[in-house]
């Protein structure tokens, strides 16, 4: 939403409705917390759950790991923080920690009987926020709200500063490797939005007055022309002076680049192996070897088992998915990017719109700008590739992740996707009309992951090939443009995956973006941002104006028959800089897109705004995701709304880079790609 | 009232399993988790206890039968066990986990035979106390207010 258009999340009456829930419930914080408790041992999780409630906490116990995750998975905006025993017969408590903090992004308590150091450490670097030796006191137990407000001041940061590197990293991480856009993470998203926009953001927001200052909306055509001149600069010598300079808008500021530039950067370091970032959030996560894509295939198979359980993933495209993420060969095609939360991004409606416009498009290859970033389980190494090519915003992995809806159709193109062909098509094909400016330079190196061109060609859509579950994404998100093959007007659409005609499917996520005229606008350019859909659910804050792009998507559904893509594409775009984080799990659908497309860029609150229907074109063909999206406001009906995401985008920006606020581009802003 | 006495007693009994070292303060913690909405609950949650401990006594007694020991198996047993019992503050049952712990580590299979006699020993004569103890609590009837045992 852009900030012009009346930030939908800011203005949305239901951003602002919900988050006056939020406040309330806010008020009384941490009444109410919700909290998952898992241990094997009976007679510990009956006293555990009695001093849970003592403090007054909603409790939720569960006494095998697997239940525990299937309950987390199923309701990913359920549970505020989990506590979690670290031996249990059934699976290492270690190993749930990294899968909730992947997937949903939750904090995690561990406990144990062992205070050894050896395994409290274990659980720092796991990822763990806190260690509880056993046996627990009520006392210990009184204070772990503060965890929940911690990890929502953070990603609240994020988000403020448009996908800081920080959360750029955690989302990309996460989106990565949960590629199932939990919608834990919308929905964290969101109650921790509301909670810390009750509690922290009256605050932050006075000092960042994010909602007010005027921001930087890194719009897809935005993107799409810093990454051109990034490109002509090189890599390394791109310095923010001589970007501005060659790209010659009025009215940017060299902040404005400097802090777009960082996140770039860190989406690219991301992409090409798990920058090691410090701030990385989810040090378990990205640590190396679980970085990269080696917790990930796990983590990816996780989800594309369970994705495909939930029916988005056709187990086939799961293996598919899988094996393309992992840079595996795989027969089929069509493992939808199980990773990203596909449920979510594609869930919207798309897999029909998409999958079977996408598929009629895909082979047209016009679309197969679902590639764009969706490197679908693109693997670090792939990512590698894919960043220069995808820029940001192509997060194909949401894409891709939309085509675990669409998998079916996706398959085709998933599998496209990852073929160098698609590459070329991509970029060749902008057929969208627009020039693909980003695409060229995306998109070709994109495709060297397969994948990537096809994602990232468009809009010079990065593929946040997140990580390896990004390839599925690119593949799905050549799908997504397929949708927008039927939609001439996806001008923007140019998702040239015409070439894979597997990709068709996913390219309909690319091709709402055209289409989506409202909705996807954040997704165009949040193309980088698959990842961020994939992300999204998981992350929540962090940038993703995803929220916001929830909100387009849910409009911009409506719109366009390829609205079902955009919001696939929007959960591309919101891959973008959310490594799952931004998605909050409310994107998943459209939202999450449409969060994409807002985190993209900095624009939390672009996205949103945009959406009016703007035409998706625009924002898809330039890359630049706007996700201008028309939607009514509410676009995230339950969502912070855009409103929050606005003001979490702002406050993002605000911290990344005062000066950056000044830009009220209609699109959503770049910045929070996930770099 | 004849509670009264018997209120007096059951603190008396109370006070000695502290003071003879059977329980530690987790076992306040329990007491102080009871309230009206779950009057019963510290003696739900021991009851739970020896009903679920005793499955991993049974699993260390037939890993105790196969020889050679499997002292990484019978470590994480007792780990399991140690972590229950210190949860409702059974303190020498406790220490006689922790004991039969270090034997496990450093592979004496004699020290953990031992060892593990003298737990099931301390394990049956908490649960005879506490078993005593509980039936004074009903008899002695309803907790009322302030009268929580402490």
């Amino acid at each position: 939403m852009n900030s012009s258009s009346g930030k939908t999340y800011m203005s949305t009456s239901n951003s602002s409705a919900g988050w006056k829930a939020g406040d309330a419930a806010a008020d009384q914080f941490p009444v109410g917390l919700r909290v998952l408790v898992v241990d094997d041992d009976p007679t510990c999780l009956m006293i555990l759950e009695k001093m849970l409630r003592t403090c007054l906490y909603e409790v939720t116990k569960c006494n095998r790991a697997e239940t525990a995750l299937s309950m987390l998975r199923e309701n990913k905006s359920g549970f505020d923080v989990v506590i979690s025993d670290v031996h249990m017969p059934d699976m290492d408590g270690f190993k749930l920690l990294e899968h909730i903090g992947l997937e949903m992004d939750l904090p995690v308590i561990m406990m144990s009987a062992d205070d050894g150091k050896h395994v409290v450490m274990k659980g720092v670097t796991h990822g763990a926020c806190d260690y509880l030796i056993k046996p627990v006191r009520i006392e210990a137990l009184k204070n772990i709200w503060q965890h929940v407000v911690r990890k929502r001041k953070n990603e609240w940061k994020d988000f403020e500063q448009s996908g800081s590197v920080e959360e750029g990293d955690r989302q990309l991480k996460q989106s990565e490797e949960a590629d199932y856009s939990s919608s834990a993470n919308e929905g964290n998203w969101k109650s921790s939005k509301r909670r810390k926009d009750d509690e922290d953001e009256t605050d932050e927001r006075d000092d960042t007055s994010s909602l007010k200052k005027p921001r930087v909306v890194w719009s897809v055509e935005l993107h799409q022309q810093f990454v051109a001149a990034v490109n002509q600069l090189g890599i390394d010598k791109a310095v923010p002076k001589k970007i501005l300079e060659l790209m010659n808008v009025p009215g940017l500021t060299r902040e404005n680049v400097a802090s777009h530039l960082q996140k770039y950067r860190l989406y690219l370091r991301r992409l090409s192996g798990v920058s090691q970032h410090p701030s990385s959030l989810n040090n378990s996560f990205m640590s190396p070897q679980e970085a990269t894509f080696g917790p990930l295939s796990s983590l990816n198979g996780l989800d594309l088992q369970t994705l495909a359980a939930t029916g988005q993933l056709p187990a086939q495209s799961l293996v598919t998915l899988q094996a393309a993420g992992l840079g595996r060969p795989t027969g089929k095609s069509g493992i939808p990017m199980p990773l990203v939360d596909q449920r979510n991004i594609f869930s919207f409606e798309n897999p029909k719109l998409r999958f079977g416009d996408g598929q009629q498009h895909v082979n047209n290859n016009k679309q197969m700008n679902l590639l764009h970033g969706i490197p679908t389980t693109m693997e670090p190494k792939q990512l590698a590739g894919l960043h220069h090519g995808a820029q940001s915003m192509g997060n194909m992995n949401m894409q891709v992740a939309s085509h675990g809806s669409q998998s079916s159709q996706n398959n085709p193109l998933l599998m496209q996707m990852a073929q160098p062909q698609v590459r070329g098509q991509m970029l060749n094909d902008t057929s969208l009309g627009h020039p693909p400016r980003l695409l060229s330079p995306m998109g070709q190196p994109i495709l060297s992951n397969g994948i990537a061109a096809n994602v990232s060609t468009r809009n010079g859509i990065q593929e946040n090939i997140r990580a390896p579950s990004y390839n599925p994404v690119s593949q799905t998100s050549s799908m997504l443009n397929f949708p927008m093959n039927h939609a001439p007007e996806l001008p923007g659409n140019s998702f040239p995956l015409g070439s894979t005609p597997g990709i068709s499917s996913l390219t309909p996520k690319v091709a709402f973006q055209e289409d989506v005229n409202s909705d996807i606008k954040g997704t165009v350019g949040f193309l980088p941002s698959y990842d961020i859909f994939n992300d999204l659910n998981q992350h929540k804050p962090q940038n993703w104006e995803l929220q916001n792009v929830g909100m387009t998507f849910d409009a911009s559904q409506h719109s366009n028959s390829l609205q079902g893509n955009l919001n696939h594409a929007h959960s591309v775009l919101v891959q973008q800089g959310f490594p799952s984080g931004q998605v909050n799990g409310q994107n998943r659908s459209a939202t999450v897109v449409s969060k994409a497309m807002f985190s993209s860029g900095d624009s939390t609150g672009h996205v949103n705004a945009q959406n009016g229907n703007q035409q998706l074109n625009s924002l898809l063909v330039d890359g630049t995701v706007r996700v201008k999206s028309e939607t009514p406001t509410n676009l995230y009906p339950d969502d912070f709304g855009q409103e929050d995401l606005m003001s979490a985008l702002l406050k993002q920006q605000d911290a990344i880079a005062p000066a950056e606020h000044e830009f009220d581009f209609d699109g959503y802003s770049l910045d929070n790609i996930p770099v | 009232m004849e509670r009264n006495p018997m209120r007096r007693q059951l603190q008396t009994l109370r006070k000695s399993l502290f003071d003879q070292g059977y329980l530690d303060d987790q076992f306040v913690q329990l007491e102080e988790l009871q309230d009206d909405a779950n009057p019963n609950f510290v003696e739900e949650v021991v009851t739970l206890y020896y009903r679920d401990s005793g499955r991993i006594i049974l699993n260390i007694e037939q890993a105790l039968e196969r020889k050679p020991f499997d002292f990484n198996k019978l470590d994480a047993y007792m780990h399991q066990f140690k972590g229950s019992s210190s949860s409702i503050g059974a303190k020498k049952v406790k220490a006689e986990s922790t004991l039969f712990r270090e034997y496990c580590r450093s592979r004496n299979g004699e020290g953990c035979m031992r060892t593990f006699q003298q737990l099931k020993k301390e394990y049956a004569t908490l649960r005879r106390k506490l078993e005593a103890y509980f039936q004074l609590a009903r008899q002695a009837g309803p907790v009322e207010t302030a009268c929580r045992p402490k």
